[in-house]
C-alpha cells in the first residue's frame, strides 16, 4: 500500500501532518537505514501495524511502495507473517509500539521468529515511558526482559537515530532475528551520522575510577551529560553505552568492574529483567563482588505526564542521573 | 450439510483417475498405520487428529503439491503448514518417503535427541515448511509465504491445514482479513472440520458455525467438501492450485470424522490424545487394513 495521506490532504493539526513535517527527526533514520540496505541489495520488506506515521516508515512506503506491507491493527499477524515472509528469502522489518511488540507479540516472536530462526527485524518504537501521557498500555518497560529471555534473538537498544541507522546497516549479514527498541525520535543525538556500529560491542565513553554508568537507549545521553558534570567537580565517572543487550559485551562489563569502585546501570525499563539484571548476572557469574546500583523504573507502572516530566520524575534526565550517581558515589567505602 | 454452490461449479477436468484413487487410498492407509506404529514408540499421541486428516495428507503430498524428492528446500515447491501441529506424526512418514528424513530418524520418533516430536520443527526436520504447536499462527505464516512468493514471482501455492477448534483463535481471523485484503490468491486454507477439541465437541465448547459464511464474509472463496472422499477432495485441490483467475484466497472446509478408520475412535469421545495398548493396536490395524474409505 502506498502512503495515501499527503501534506496536501491532511489537516495541519493532524498527527500525520506533523509526522510528515518531521516532528520526530530521529525516526527519519529508520527509513534511511532501510534505504541503505535496499541499495546494498538486501531484499528488505518493511511493514507496520497502522503506525507508519509514528515510526517514519511512511518515507519508506513512499519510495518503495512495492516493498511495504500495511498490516492494519494486527500486530501478532504481522510478526508471524513476517516470519513466513522471511522463509521466502526476504528480510522483513516490521514495526509497532514496543509495548505491543515486546508483550502482545511475545509468543509470536518466540515461536515464529526466533524458534523458526528467521532473520526478521522487529522494531519496537516509542519504548520505555516515551509515550508519556498515553499511559501504561503504551509504556514499554518490560520488553527487554521478555525479548532477552528468548533464545537465538538479538536485542539492540540504540541511543539515538544515527546509531539506529548504523545498527540497521550492521544487521546486513547478521544471521539471527533482531529486536530493536528505539525511542520516539526526539532524543538528542549522541553520535554523529555514520559513526560505525558493531553488534555485540559496547561503546566505551570512559571507565570511571570511581563510578561507571552502563546505560542503553535514551538514558545514554543524560548519563554522558551527568558524567561531565560530576567529572567537572573532580569525581571520576565514566559511561558505557551497552547498545546491544544480547549478545551482551561481558568483557566491557568486567573491564569496568575491574577498574571502577561502583557500577550503575541506567535504563528506561523496569529494573527487574532489563539491562541492570543482565549486568548483575555477569557480575555474579564472575564473582566480581562489586556493588551495582540499578537505576530505571522500580517495578511500578509509570505515572501519566508529558515525557520530559516523566524523565524528570523518574530521574532519567541529566539532573536525575546526577542525583542517583551522587548517591552511588556516596556508597563507595 | 448441503452442497455449496462453489463445489457444483467444478468441472471434470481435474477428476481423479481410478488408478490414482486406489493409490491415494493406499497412501491414506499407510499414514494411519504408520501413525499407530510411531505412537507405539512414544506411548501417547494424537491418532484421531491424523486419522481425520489422512486423506488430506494423501491428496496433498501424493497428488496435488509440487515437490521434489530429496530436495526439501526447492524454492518453487508448494508449501504446507499445519495449524494443528499435533498431527505431525502423520506427516513424518511422508517426509521419509520423500527422502527428506531417514528411516532411522523416523524410527527414533520422540526419543532423546531425535528431531521428530509431537509438533513439527522446521529447524530440525527437512521438509517441514514452518514450525507449529501454538495453535492459530499457521495462517499468518502461510500468508507471509504467499506474499513473499508473489513478490518473488514464484508460482507456488501455500496450503495451510488448520483444526476446527483453531477457529477459536483470534489470530486466524487477523490472518484471514490480511490475506483477503492483499488478494493472496495462492493461499489455500483447509479446515479439518472433525468437530472435536480436547474439552469436547467444538460446537459445545465455543461454536464456530456458520463457518463457511464466516470465511466468505472475510473475503475468501469457500468450498465445503467431504474430507475423506478423495474423488471430491483431489479434484477440488487440483483446481484451486491450478486456478490462475482467482483473485482471493480459498478456504476448503473439509468435513471429516475424528478417528476415521478405527470404529471405536470414531464413536468414543476422548481420543484426541491417547494410547492404544498393543492388543487394541492390533485390532485397529486389522480394521484399517480391512476398511475401504
Amino acid at each position: 500500500m502506498t502512503a495515501f495521506l499527503t501534506k496536501d490532504t491532511l489537516a495541519e493539526g493532524s498527527w500525520q501532518y506533523r509526522a510528515l513535517n518531521a516532528v520526530n527527526p530521529g525516526l527519519d533514520h529508520f527509513s534511511e537505514g532501510l534505504f541503505a540496505l535496499v541499495e546494498a541489495g538486501v531484499p528488505v520488506i518493511a511493514g507496520s501495524a497502522d503506525l507508519q506515521y509514528s515510526n517514519g516508515l511512511n518515507r519508506f512506503a513512499e519510495r518503495y511502495p512495492e516493498r511495504y506491507i500495511s498490516f492494519g491493527i494486527s500486530e501478532q499477524n504481522m510478526v508471524t507473517a513476517a516470519a513466513g515472509l522471511a522463509t521466502t528469502g526476504h528480510v522483513p522489518f516490521v514495526a509497532t509500539f514496543a509495548s505491543f511488540l515486546g508483550l502482545l507479540c511475545c509468543e509470536q516472536i518466540r515461536m515464529d521468529v526466533a524458534y523458526c530462526a528467521q532473520p526478521v527485524r522487529m522494531v519496537g518504537h516509542h519504548t520505555g515511558i516515551s509515550l508519556g501521557f498515553y499511559g501504561t498500555s503504551h509504556h514499554a518497560t518490560e520488553d527487554i526482559a521478555t525479548t532477552r529471555a528468548i533464545a537465538d534473538l538479538t536485542v539492540i537498544s540504540p541511543a539515538d537515530g544515527p546509531q539506529f541507522a548504523e545498527a540497521i546497516k550492521a544487521s546486513k549479514d547478521w544471521p539471527e532475528p533482531i529486536y530493536f527498541r528505539i525511542g520516539r525520535g526526539r532524543e538528542p543525538d549522541v553520535y554523529a551520522k555514520g559513526t560505525p556500529f558493531t553488534i555485540g560491542k559496547a561503546i566505551e565513553h570512559g571507565i570511571g575510577e570511581e563510578l561507571t554508568i552502563i546505560a542503553c537507549g535514551l538514558p545514554v545521553h543524560p548519563s554522558l551529560e551527568a558524567a561531565k558534570i560530576l567529572n567537572a567537580e573532580g569525581r571520576s565517572v565514566g559511561v558505557i553505552d551497552m547498545a546491544t543487550i544480547k549478545p551482551l559485551d561481558r568483557e566491557a562489563i568486567l573491564k569496568a568492574a575491574g577498574r571502577s569502585k561502583i557500577l550503575m546501570t541506567a535504563e528506561e525499563h523496569n529494573v527487574l529483567g532489563g539491562l541492570g539484571s543482565a549486568v548483575a548476572e555477569v557480575l555474579c557469574d564472575e564473582g566480581c563482588g562489586i556493588r551495582l546500583v540499578r537505576h530505571g523504573i522500580h517495578d511500578e507502572y509509570s505515572l501519566i505526564a508529558p515525557p520530559t516530566h516523566l524523565y524528570a520524575h523518574y530521574k532519567l534526565d541529566t539532573a536525575g542521573i546526577v542525583e542517583v550517581a551522587r548517591t552511588a558515589l556516596a556508597k563507595i567505602r | 450439510m448441503k452442497a455449496p454452490e462453489q463445489t457444483s461449479r467444478l468441472t471434470n477436468d481435474y477428476a481423479l483417475d481410478p488408478r490414482d484413487l486406489a493409490r491415494l487410498r493406499e497412501k491414506a492407509r499407510f499414514i494411519r498405520l504408520e501413525t499407530i506404529r510411531l505412537i507405539e514408540i512414544a506411548k501417547v499421541g494424537h491418532y484421531s487428529s491424523v486419522f481425520s486428516a489422512a486423506e488430506i495428507f494423501a491428496a496433498l503430498y501424493y497428488d496435488v503439491m509440487s515437490l521434489k524428492k530429496g530436495e526439501p528446500g526447492w524454492p518453487s515447491r508448494d508449501r504446507f503448514l499445519m495449524g494443528k501441529g499435533h498431527a505431525a506424526v502423520g506427516l513424518f512418514p511422508i517426509l521419509e518417503e520423500y527422502g527428506f528424513i531417514s528411516k532411522e530418524t523416523l524410527d527414533g520418533y520422540t526419543r532423546l535427541g531425535n528431531p521428530l516430536g509431537d509438533h513439527p520443527d522446521m529447524r530440525k526436520v527437512p521438509g517441514i515448511d514452518f514450525s507449529s504447536g501454538s495453535i492459530g499462527h499457521a495462517l499468518s505464516a502461510g500468508a507471509g509465504m504467499a506474499w513473499g512468493g508473489r513478490f518473488a514471482k514464484e508460482k507456488f501455492t501455500t496450503f495451510v491445514m488448520t483444526g476446527d477448534g483453531e477457529m477459536q483463535e483470534g489470530q486466524v481471523w487477523e490472518a484471514a482479513l490480511f490475506a483477503a485484503a492483499h488478494k493472496l490468491s495462492r493461499l489455500v486454507a483447509i479446515v479439518d472440520r472433525n468437530g472435536w477439541q480436547l474439552d469436547g465437541r467444538v460446537d459445545d465448547v465455543i461454536g464456530i458455525e456458520p463457518l463457511e459464511e464466516k470465511w466468505r464474509s472475510f473475503g475468501w472463496e469457500t468450498h465445503v467438501v467431504d474430507g475423506h472422499d478423495l474423488n471430491a477432495l483431489v479434484p477440488l485441490l487440483r483446481r484451486l492450485k491450478a486456478d490462475e483467475t482467482r483473485e482471493r484466497p480459498a478456504c476448503v472446509i473439509a468435513q471429516t470424522i475424528k478417528g476415521k478408520g478405527v470404529d471405536h475412535m470414531e464413536t468414543e469421545p476422548g481420543w484426541h490424545l491417547g494410547y492404544l495398548v498393543p492388543s487394541d493396536a492390533e485390532r485397529a490395524i486389522a480394521e484399517i487394513m480391512a476398511r475401504e474409505i
